[in-house]
């Protein structure tokens, strides 16, 4: 008895301890984002302001091209995350259940460019970009994060979960693999798609490296690359840039509050054992 | 309404594994054909080739006179039921067996017709709106034959679809099936690896073993008149019975093995005469041996003494075990004397229900 009294309160404290690591900064940001007084950076830290106003959220609107940089990030996860799902899970069930000559050696290959650190293809990515005119479009910044080797690894070893009796009987049921792709595969995948979404969604909406790199006019920029240019050589607005930052943060959660549920199945069970 | 034949059919995985040799099979109209053997014996792959999930590596497959070799499963007019069901999980019971349909566009009022017609031979009207998950594995498995019935398909295929229900079930879905198959009076080709199952199920068996077929035969027809070894240890429950012996010639013909000798009956002495000197294997089923003492049975060879070793009591009938040759022997009494361990009887064999087959090749010798 004592025991287990004993071990609970110790995950509870790890838990809480936990929660304050990870949710500490976010706080604080937020803190400062509501500071009235351009001098946030008082010792002992407040964590909350004496004078405190929401006219930092009003000016970020007013003062920088917000909507301008929101429709940007909007636009292009948006893009890249439905591209990601839907060639990623064609390609994981090709990889997953289709015989064609090459298959493995394809397969290889492309768990091979993992190896490579994405730092390195930054500089050949844009060349090649250059080359076709498309540095600083919404092509330029899309097209590379179309599709990622992970999320069709990720959904190839989902679909190879599936039982084969189910391909089958679509088989003779008069589907055509893509039927089945589309009509079974799809459907039952739910889990799976849902975390390829949130994964995508959250790594392009905070994307930073490539669009800075493939961006040379802040009309192009999105919402981290715009916040980036509050960063002055000499001045920085902390309010404003913390403000911001929240404002960014929001999509990506009510993004995982809604795909939650799916998101957890994923992560929980990776088969459908009827 | 359709014949199902196959000629020369052959599968070869990887040009080195042989699944099926030689396969010559003709399965009329509205036959309930049922095949059957050991796990690996290639029953499945089959099964698999004629609904056009495998590949056929050599011969011909006719549905109805037309070779279907090169056809989809879509287009070979077939339904498939699975050992699993593989329902769509995330169908409610009518999409699962309206989809086949949908899919080849058939009128939305027939659709609904048909399946509420399949619904009802099925006993599944009620559950119509539900999804495969919560239902039990009999219902499942009554959704996944109404997939098949509602397309109205030339044959049905039935790929051990009992087993994984439980026994009560199981024998359940077995009347079920067979109704149905009378219901719709269409061509069946079923696989199990359940004896029983072929037993009572078909009218035609094709048992297999390592690839190759062993009989083709009706049920009664495989069970008195087995074509080799395997068939006649195969068929039945418990199996028949074998023990190794020798046919010698003394005062008159005799088998002769370390425990059990007798004289071989007449009805068999000119069969046997040919083998005399040769090592053979002698076969009978539990119920063709008696005891003596007990049973007073006109046609019954000379006494043999046994010892019982364990008694396996059913109810309306016993079994009895005794070693011979270190093998178990299984003996099936129906009469109510008490029996014991240990115990020392006379028994006789059914001198008609003998069987001798040759001990290199398994083949019966007749």
């Amino acid at each position: 008895m004592k025991k287990i009294r004993l071990s609970k309160i110790f995950f509870w404290l790890l838990l809480v301890g936990m929660t304050f690591i990870y949710m500490g900064p976010f706080l604080f940001s937020l803190s400062i984002s509501l500071n009235a007084e351009q001098d946030v950076f008082q010792w002992p830290i407040k964590l909350i302001p004496q004078k405190w106003t929401f006219k930092n959220y009003i000016q970020i609107w007013e003062d920088l091209p917000f909507g301008r940089w929101l429709t940007n990030s909007l636009i292009i996860s948006i893009i890249q995350t439905i591209s990601n799902v839907f060639f990623s899970s064609l390609a994981g069930f090709a990889f997953a259940r289709l015989r064609f000559p090459g298959r493995n050696f394809f397969f290889s290959l492309f768990m091979a460019s993992l190896m490579i650190p994405g730092i390195i293809l930054l500089i050949p990515k844009f060349i090649v970009l250059n080359e076709f005119h498309l540095i600083n479009t919404y092509s330029g910044i899309i097209l590379p994060g179309l599709v990622s080797v992970v999320n069709i690894f990720l959904m190839k070893q989902f679909f190879e979960t599936i039982p084969k009796a189910l391909e089958e009987a679509a088989l003779i049921d008069g589907c055509s693999y893509f039927k089945i792709y589309w009509k079974i595969f799809l459907p039952i995948s739910k889990p799976a798609l849902a975390a390829v979404a949130i994964y995508t969604f959250q790594g392009s909406w905070n994307e930073f490296m490539w669009t800075v790199i493939v961006t040379t006019t802040s009309d192009m920029f999105t919402l981290p690359v715009g916040m980036n240019f509050l960063k002055n050589e000499f001045l920085v607005n902390w309010p404003l840039l913390m403000a911001g930052t929240i404002l960014i943060s929001l999509p990506t959660l009510v993004i995982f509050i809604v795909f939650q549920r799916y998101f957890v199945q994923g992560v929980g069970t990776s088969g459908l054992k009827e | 309404m359709a014949r199902v034949e196959l000629k020369n059919i052959n599968k070869i995985y990887d040009k080195k594994v042989t699944a099926i040799s030689d396969a010559n099979i003709v399965i009329e109209d509205q036959e309930f054909a049922i095949l059957v053997g050991p796990s690996g014996c290639g029953k499945s792959t089959l099964l698999r080739m004629i609904a056009g999930l495998e590949s056929i590596t050599s011969g011909d497959l006719l549905i109805d006179g037309v070779r279907v070799n090169d056809l989809a499963p879509k287009d070979r007019d077939i339904a498939m039921v699975f050992q699993n069901y593989a329902l769509y999980p995330h169908m409610t019971v009518f999409d699962n067996m309206a989809f086949g349909l949908k899919l080849r566009k058939t009128p939305k009022k027939e659709i609904k017709e048909r399946v509420h017609h399949a619904a009802e031979i099925l006993g599944l009207t009620d559950l119509l709106k539900r999804r495969p998950k919560a239902m039990s594995g009999g219902q499942r498995q009554r959704v996944a034959i109404g997939r098949a019935i509602v397309r109205q398909p030339k044959v049905f295929l039935f790929d051990e679809p009992l087993s994984n229900l439980d026994a009560k079930l199981r024998v359940q879905m077995r009347t079920e099936i067979k109704r149905l198959h009378k219901q719709l009076e269409t061509t069946i080709i079923y696989v199990t690896h359940d004896q029983t199952e072929a037993m009572t199920m078909g009218n035609k068996i094709i048992v297999l073993d390592k690839g190759l077929i062993q009989q083709i035969d009706s049920p009664m027809r495989l069970y008195n008149f087995p074509a080799n070894q395997f068939v006649a240890g195969f068929i039945g429950s418990p199996n028949m019975n074998f023990i190794e012996g020798k046919i010698e010639k003394g005062n008159r013909i005799l088998f002769k093995s370390p425990d059990i000798t007798f004289s071989i009956p007449e009805n068999l002495e000119t069969l046997a005469s040919n083998f005399l000197n040769q090592e053979i294997i002698l076969g009978f089923r539990p119920e063709s041996i008696y005891d003596q003492n007990n049973e007073n049975v006109a046609w019954l060879t000379e006494k043999v003494k046994i010892e019982i070793d364990v008694i396996e009591p059913i109810g309306a009938e016993t079994f009895i075990y005794f070693q011979a040759n270190g093998n178990d022997i299984c003996m099936r009494t129906t009469s109510n004397k008490e029996y014991y361990t240990g115990q020392s009887i006379h028994i006789g064999f059914d001198t008609t229900r003998l069987y001798f087959f040759d001990k290199k090749t398994g083949s019966i010798l007749r």
